[in-house]
């Protein structure tokens, strides 16, 4: 009896188990076929790329293997430098401005006291996250076109002379920045809402009674509260840290090639390459770069968790 | 007086005057974020000639529906483009949420196997990629997305983190002990899948799709790459060079061909471009009031391991 009804039980278990990969198959076949059949494909970086007829995979294969060459190429030009420096450079800023005022509009957020003015100031600054970057470029235009845009237009209303914004390198920097800012703060910042909601009442009770005024209570409850949180976000921009926005590179400058210096980022980089030089195999290793780059971040980071901070690893 | 207002609040909650400054500064936090919206949003309404002599304004001298009325004229091309996006954005959305959620339904539940793997599958890509260059040959050579629908539905058909989302909502919020009774009464796994889980998860699932669709909507990457027809041009292609596209939305005006030359004279250049600009964002910023009860409570992200 109880052998047929542990077979039973095996049974009913392979059934289950086979049926969860059925519901898992469709996304399953997508992350083969968009995912991961694109990372054989960073092997392009060490081939001299040439369509063939046949396909992709005969043209892969057909290809000469040209070992570092294209990697020589990429590094040998002064450019190398430039858009490595622009891409972490920004995306450093982000994460940690990013981070820091979401975080902190967060907390304003859980700690406002009328539910409705939050709820519509929150909305308010959500608002940003469905303007796309095309769009973007558009309304940075109407601030800092030389003719027309406002801020030229308050210059010339204290009788300064106005800028030429789009060749002016030195306040890029800081467009781009509270650009990027602008528009992820309040999707970001509810999520860090969501886990703030989801801490223990109990827990700020407690600290009330034992005499933790507000500040304390954020810095040891809140903080620590949102801290994995905190770290699976991080973990996946480090990832992403090589990856420039393209869309924010790409659309606010409006391509001004006058502020290439400080507006080039390695994902605008292989673009231009692949589209204007049909140059396959640097822009691939332009790409292995990144993503290689980008991982060994990613280990690292996790490393020092597991150092720092065991429990909040990723893996 | 004050005694029973202490008493009615909560000890945890801070001080009015903290209130009061908080509340201010958020709400000054809000105008920075809705001021370049409503800017775009008021030179639009400009007339041509204010913005010629004044420049753009948040309150204009002169107000004109000119540009729309112009967009309206000659906008077959737009028409379509839009009616390209919609599509895309729907099928696209609703394709996206059935497979994603179901992915993430497996992979969350503790008596399946092999949830590790697949967990594993869903979000080591986010952390490592093949790359743009690998991806465009792939799916322009291999998979054939140049000037179809495919081009403008699959890539965003999957999104990893999406599917962190889901797993932790369904994790955290669905009851093992529910599912264990649906089965015990004979329910199959997808009709306990779609009868008891897809409910309870209301809040997740109308968050992803409002940023599924978002995404959809704003996609000017996918159309970039893979489409060069007229025919395939979703809004957000046509507004990306719109000097050159005030032609190409013109030349497309099938009526009104012969008189382009014309047309083109006459264009309200400055306010044409952020009316289509406008009209490109109004539609998406609309569905937002839709998904906003369920959003703060749908977008918990949870640890990846485990």
């Amino acid at each position: 009896m109880s052998t047929t009804n542990s077979e039973f039980k095996t049974r009913l278990s392979l059934n289950k188990n086979v049926l969860y990969f059925l519901m898992l198959l469709p996304a399953l076949i997508w992350f083969m076929l968009l995912s991961y059949l694109p990372m054989l494909g960073l092997v392009l970086a060490f081939k001299q790329f040439h369509f063939y007829r046949g396909g992709f995979f005969h043209s892969l294969y057909k290809s000469k293997w040209v070992g570092f060459e294209n990697f020589t190429y990429l590094f040998s030009s002064n450019e190398a430098w430039i858009i490595t420096r622009n891409t972490l450079g920004y995306n450093i800023l982000f994460i940690i401005i990013g981070t820091a005022l979401s975080v902190l509009l967060a907390i304003g957020f859980s700690r406002m006291l009328n539910k409705k003015l939050t709820k519509l100031l929150q909305t308010l600054i959500f608002c940003p996250y469905f303007i796309t970057w095309v769009v973007i470029g558009y309304i940075v235009m109407s601030f800092l076109s030389y003719e027309h845009g406002t801020v030229n237009g308050i210059l010339k209303f204290f009788n300064m002379t106005p800028v030429n914004w789009y060749s002016d390198r030195g306040i890029w920097p800081y467009v781009l920045v509270t650009v990027n800012v602008w528009q992820t703060i309040g999707y970001t910042s509810v999520i860090y809402l969501a886990s703030i909601l989801g801490i223990s009442q109990q827990l700020y009770e407690a600290a009330e009674i034992e005499g933790a005024s507000k500040w304390q209570q954020v810095k040891f409850i809140t903080i620590p509260g949102i801290k994995p949180i905190i770290i699976v976000m991080v973990m996946i921009s480090v990832g992403q840290i090589f990856q420039g926005n393209f869309g924010l590179f790409w659309f606010a400058p409006m391509e001004s090639g006058a502020l290439l210096p400080v507006t080039q980022v390695i994902n605008t980089y292989t673009y231009r390459a692949l589209m204007y030089t049909s140059n396959v195999g640097m822009s691939s290793a332009a790409c292995l770069y990144q993503s290689v780059m980008g991982f060994i971040l990613v280990l690292i980071f996790n490393r020092t968790l597991q150092k720092v901070d065991p429990e909040n690893a990723m893996f | 007086m004050t005694v029973r207002k202490k008493s009615k609040g909560n000890p945890c909650d801070i001080s009015r005057a903290s209130n009061l400054t908080l509340s201010i500064i958020v709400a000054i936090i809000a105008i920075i974020c809705i001021y370049p919206i409503v800017l775009m949003f008021m030179i639009s309404l400009s007339s041509e000639k204010s913005i010629l002599l004044y420049g753009y304004k948040f309150f204009p001298s002169h107000y004109s529906l000119e540009a729309y009325r112009y967009m309206f004229k000659v906008g077959y091309q737009l028409l379509h483009s839009y009616m390209i996006t919609i599509f895309v954005t729907v099928v696209g959305t609703i394709l996206s949420l059935v497979i994603s959620t179901l992915y993430a339904y497996a992979i969350s539940r503790d008596d399946f196997k092999y949830r590790k793997l697949f967990t594993f599958i869903a979000l080591f890509p986010l952390m490592f990629s093949g790359g743009f260059v690998a991806s465009y040959l792939v799916n322009s050579q291999l998979l054939g997305f140049t000037n179809s629908f495919l081009g403008l539905i699959m890539p965003l058909a999957v999104n990893g983190f999406f599917i962190l989302i889901l797993r932790t909502y369904f994790k955290t919020t669905i009851p093992a002990a529910l599912i264990e009774a649906a089965r015990i009464d004979g329910a199959g796994e997808f009709r306990i899948f779609y009868q008891i889980v897809v409910p309870l998860s209301k809040p997740v699932i109308a968050t992803i799709s409002l940023l599924t669709a978002v995404a959809y909507w704003n996609d000017w990457w996918d159309p970039l790459l893979y489409i060069n027809k007229a025919s395939m041009t979703p809004v957000q292609l046509l507004l990306q060079n719109t000097q050159t596209n005030m032609q190409f939305i013109i030349n497309n005006s099938s009526s009104l061909s012969s008189n382009s030359v014309e047309l083109l004279k006459h264009m309200p250049t400055q306010t044409a471009i952020f009316a289509i600009v406008v009209l490109a964002t109004i539609p998406i910023l609309c569905t937002y009031p839709f998904f906003q009860k369920y959003v703060v409570s749908g977008m918990t992200v949870g640890g990846v391991k485990d």
